[in-house]
């Protein structure tokens, strides 16, 4: 990158600075004008020269100017007005020129201010395009925070700065100059005077604020310090609690904020000495313009409107100048951020850019065998992974990579995934060395899944698909509002030097999984969850979330069919005890009474949770129905019991897992509640007590907590309120709960609970697993096993993908290699978190997926043990870095060598 | 049943005897009721041991495999706690329970039995009672059989 700012700048935006100096030299002219104004108002009309005689009067808006080299200069001979006629004029004059310079700085401030935003934008893309093409060696010595806190906070800076590059010393220096010499022109000394106190300014505060600079970078790296650690321990917190390290952190995070905090205060008590000195400076010459301006009014040597005019120039002198030397300042400040951030990102052995450069079309299958040409790899430490290792793979060969701990299998694999760079020697394709074809060779021909595995904090369905967004393909139309939009996205993306890849287009590469279209991605996307074993994982978390109905329509036009179904299903089964059905008319022992008071899903939080009780409507249905008090003292029983049963229990226990009506932290607090309400008769208890009573009522259910606490009179009482909530729901709840419905799908609950439309019993411990299977069956009957795969998908994996198991990941990052169909499989360990028979399992599957349809990619697999390279043609064994054997599995299993040692 | 109607089944069984009402109180509320139709199974041999049961009401048969297929070998009736080798030992299951008839049990997981076991050490010393007691049998048939041969 550019090492100077300045020119970073320049050649950015050199037509943009110029024009803005045209603007502002422009200026300069209306600006000087106002200058001379207020002598003209004080002395003539005010103080009455030239209006001696009464009715006297003088040509107004005769501009003739005294401009300096220029000389007398006349615009127009003017109107005739006299004394009153002429203030009044002058005056508006005046205004008009205050206008115009207002209108002007508003332009300029504008103008500047896009400028600098463009720039920043331009310089954090430069800089994240740098990220994307650095070296895989670089990720080892930096952390990911401070890349980030450069990117997004040490240039922003910059952007401010960018505008008033040029621009504020011309226009403030312009401006200074601008007052000086009219000072000069009114009188020579007292300008003398402003004169030698801007060069002592201009000499000794930029002198001071060195010592800024200085301060300014350490500030700077000790704050990216700070994000990195901060960063760091985000990423271990693991680690910092399992080793009772967080008090370290602790002092670590104290010592850096300390320093932080010295280094700041130090800049504050320089920053405002600095200041305090310059405003003395500046202070200083209205003092001697009084005295000895005041002395030469006396002495008759210079007029009043001249010192009042000098007065008011030289208070235009003091903001320029104090701007010019803050800009000097804001210049070497930038300067060093520049450099700083500029100096972490030029690195050694950059991707060049046509590496990664954009391709549409998809490149043709690579048909050429991989090999490594006597290639060594060195770890960080200098200690060789490989040593001159020379071997070929052909199109359409399974390969085994069999390593002992030290074999180097697995730098060959990432060698092969050019995440691991050759220290010498080379990869190759055929003749092209490896590292000289563009990734949308690689990136779209091979594949690699290893155990380390990257997920973005997104869809499961994103992270899979993430495989195939190599370039966009479709170009989307906007009309109307979003046209518009489109258009400045485009021309401001163009103005920044960003790319203009629309990001809303489609980027999924649907040929390369054999699919045409999204419509039958599906299918390629269910065959390799399939084929990694995950599908049942995902239809699990399917069945637990609730459906995005814009998305998966199906599901909710089929609902009323699918628990049919499942009715028909469980009575034939002889399993109708296993679930209890929601039916509008009935009490539903299984669930709570809440829940059968509500017979909904709260759809917001108005009716959520403890809010329920709380709420002002649901309280006045309670009571119509005659409920509030026996639910009050339905909860007063169920607090006894909790309490009882509870009290002496440490809060940690693991018994408060079965308490469903209060946690271990409420206990007390219904302790006193209890003890305070205890003999108070239900009239005299405040509304937020009884809430908080009354809302343990409606956890309670009969056969898991068996209080016997229910009656038949009871229930049907909460049927008819259930009916009576619903008769009169005021407008504002209409959207906070969705009402159960036998023939509609409920958009707020899961798809289990959807399907179910009841509650499972709660004492058949099986039921859930039992259900779960039929579930599954009636989804594949009626052909909406697709469908709840998708909603599956849409579960988020949350960051880093820590949502899912280690042993999920893996088999996420297989199935997204699966699914380009590559010419090159490779595979580095991928299944390290599964035990061996899934291990094995999924070797086979995915051998199998991967020929699927006379594909025959070539495979090469690290595996995790030496029984699994059975499955392969051809089984590569490494030792120490050195390819040791390489053969069939019969040959090396009969020879006597290491592989024969490895699997005994 | 009620939780009440529970705890007084439990105080009856010799294992629970010793421990006061409310702490069956607890016991029984955080456990899990459980409800089986005749023939079902309860648990198999060779399982994970994840529970013990106290039996309500109904019968359940133990069977243990063998290879002309499993032979009973016990018969648990109501008040009987079954279950209870597997989640002392960390062992798998030693026999399959299935219920005889509709069967009414409480489901002690591994871990609040456990804990139990912890806070009370009178339950426990009742539990090695019975331990001892069913050694002191298993011995006896052993010789018994050992002798007949």
């Amino acid at each position: 990158m550019e090492p100077s700012l300045a020119r970073y700048i320049w050649t950015h935006t050199k037509k943009q600075q110029l024009w803005i100096l045209m603007i502002v030299v422009l200026s300069m002219i209306p600006y000087f004008m106002s200058f001379d104004l207020p002598k003209l108002i004080v002395n003539g009309p005010i103080q009455g020269r030239g209006f001696e005689q009464p009715g006297a009067t003088l040509p107004f808006m005769r501009l003739h100017y005294n401009l300096p080299f220029i000389g007398e200069v006349q615009f127009f001979s003017g109107f005739q007005l006299d004394r009153k006629e002429t203030l009044f004029a002058l005056s508006v004059v005046f205004l008009l020129l205050v206008i115009i310079n207002g209108l002007f700085k508003l332009y300029i401030n504008t103008y500047k201010g896009r400028l600098g935003e463009r720039m920043l934008r331009r310089i954090r893309f430069d800089l994240v395009d740098r990220v994307l093409r650095f070296p895989p060696v670089y990720f080892k010595r930096v952390k990911s925070a401070e890349v980030a806190t450069m990117v997004k906070d040490e240039v922003e800076p910059l952007g401010g700065f960018i505008g008033d590059a040029f621009l504020q010393p011309v226009l403030l220096g312009g401006q200074a100059l601008t007052a000086m010499l009219f000072i000069m022109v009114q009188n020579v000394w007292l300008g003398m005077i402003a004169v030698v106190i801007v060069v002592i300014q201009i000499v000794l505060i930029p002198r001071m604020r060195r010592r800024l600079i200085v301060l300014g970078r350490e500030r700077q790296l000790t704050a990216r310090a700070l994000s990195g650690r901060v960063g760091e321990i985000v990423d271990g917190i693991g680690a910092v609690h399992v080793h009772d390290t967080s008090n370290y952190e602790r002092a670590d995070i104290a010592a850096r904020l300390g320093l932080i905090f010295k280094i700041r205060f130090d800049l504050y008590q320089w920053k405002f000495m600095v200041k305090f000195l310059n405003n003395f400076l500046a202070q200083l010459t209205p003092f001697l313009f009084y005295m000895i301006g005041g002395y030469l009014v006396i002495q008759g040597r210079l007029d009043v409107g001249q010192l009042v005019a000098v007065i008011g120039a030289y208070k235009d002198l003091p903001g320029p100048m104090k701007e010019l030397i803050d800009w000097d300042q804001a210049r070497q400040d930038v300067q060093v951020k520049y450099q700083q951030v500029v100096e972490q990102f030029t690195v050694d052995g950059l991707i060049a850019p046509r590496i990664g450069a954009l391709t549409i079309d998809n490149p043709d299958p690579m048909t050429n065998p991989l090999s490594a040409i006597g290639l060594s790899i060195a770890d960080d430490g200098g200690a060789m992974l490989l040593d001159r290792i020379s071997l070929q793979v052909k199109p359409g060969e399974t390969v085994a990579l069999v390593s002992t701990a030290t074999g180097g299998a697995e730098a060959l694999a990432e060698a092969f995934a050019r995440l691991n760079w050759p220290d010498s020697g080379r990869v190759a394709s055929g003749a092209d060395d490896l590292l000289e074809l563009p990734e949308a060779v690689t990136g779209r021909r091979m594949s690699y899944a290893s155990s380390d595995v990257f997920l973005l904090q997104a869809s499961l369905r994103d992270n899979l698909l993430y495989g195939l967004k190599h370039a966009p393909l479709t170009s989307v139309t906007y009309d109307g509002a979003a046209a518009d939009q489109h258009r400045w996205n485009i021309h401001e993306a163009r103005r920044s030097g960003n790319p203009e890849l629309d990001i809303h287009s489609d980027w999924i590469d649907y040929a390369s999984t054999g699919a045409t279209g999204p419509h039958d991605l599906f299918e390629a996307v269910r065959r390799v969850l399939d084929a990694v074993v995950l599908s049942r994982d995902i239809l699990d978390l399917g069945l637990r979330s609730s459906a995005d109905l814009t998305r998966h329509t199906e599901l909710a036009r089929r609902i009323v069919e699918l628990r049919a179904a499942l009715r028909t299903r469980l009575e034939q089964e002889g399993l109708s005890g296993l679930v209890v059905p929601f039916e509008p008319g009935a009490y539903n022992k299984e669930a709570t009474i809440g829940q059968n008071l509500l017979f909904g899903a709260a759809a917001g939080p108005e009716l959520a949770d403890r809010a329920l009780a709380a709420n002002p409507y649901f309280a006045s249905v309670l009571k119509q129905a005659g409920l509030d008090r026996t639910l009050y003292e339905m909860g007063m029983e169920i607090a006894k019991q909790a309490i009882e049963l509870f009290a002496d229990l440490p809060p940690d226990h693991q018994f408060f897992q079965q308490l469903a009506f209060m946690s271990a932290e409420e206990i007390p607090a219904y302790e006193t509640l209890l003890q305070r309400l205890k003999n108070r008769p239900h009239e005299a208890v405040s509304e937020n007590d009884r809430a908080m009573i009354v809302t343990l009522s409606f956890a309670y259910i009969e056969p898991r907590h068996r209080f016997g606490l229910l009656s038949d009179e009871l229930m049907s009482k909460i049927v008819a309120a259930r009916n009576r909530f619903y008769e009169n729901l005021p407008p504002e709840l209409q959207n906070a709960i969705e009402r159960y419905d036998p023939a509609k799908y409920i958009a707020a609950a899961t798809v289990m609970d959807n399907v179910l439309f009841g509650r499972v019993g709660n004492n058949h411990p099986d039921a859930p697993d039992r259900i779960r299977s039929i579930v599954y069956d009636i989804l594949d009957e009626l052909g909406l096993y697709a469908e709840l795969l998708d909603v599956g998908l849409d579960f988020n994996v949350g960051s880093g993908g820590r949502r899912l198991t280690g042993g999920q990941r893996q088999k996420l990052d297989v199935a997204r290699a699966l699914l380009k169909r590559p010419d090159f499989l490779i595979l580095n360990r991928p299944l390290s978190a599964l035990d061996q028979r899934m291990q094995d399992k999924v070797l086979r599957n995915v051998l199998e997926e991967a020929r699927r349809d006379g594909h025959s990619p070539a495979i090469v697999w690290v595996v995790t043990s030496p029984a699994m390279a059975m499955m392969f043609d051809r089984v590569i064994v490494f030792d120490s870095g050195q390819l040791v054997e390489d053969g069939t599995h019969e040959t090396l299993l009969a020879g006597n060598g290491i592989f024969k040692e490895l699997l005994s | 049943m009620l939780l009440k109607d529970e705890v007084g089944m439990l105080q009856r069984i010799p294992l629970f005897s010793g421990i006061e009402s409310t702490k069956l109180k607890l016991l029984a509320f955080t456990s899990d009721r459980v409800s089986y139709s005749a023939g079902q199974i309860l648990f198999r041999q060779g399982d994970e041991g994840d529970a013990a049961y106290v039996i309500l009401s109904g019968r359940a048969d133990i069977l243990v495999d063998s290879d002309s297929g499993p032979i009973k070998v016990a018969e648990m009736v109501p008040n009987s706690i079954v279950g209870e080798i597997a989640i002392l030992c960390n062992s798998s299951r030693t026999a399959t329970v299935r219920a005889a008839s509709p069967l009414e049990a409480l489901r002690i997981s591994k871990d609040h039995f456990l804990r139990l076991m912890k806070e009370y050490p009178e339950m426990t010393i009742e539990i090695l009672r019975v331990l001892a007691d069913r050694l002191s049998h298993t011995t006896a048939d052993l010789i018994d059989a050992r002798s007949a041969k």
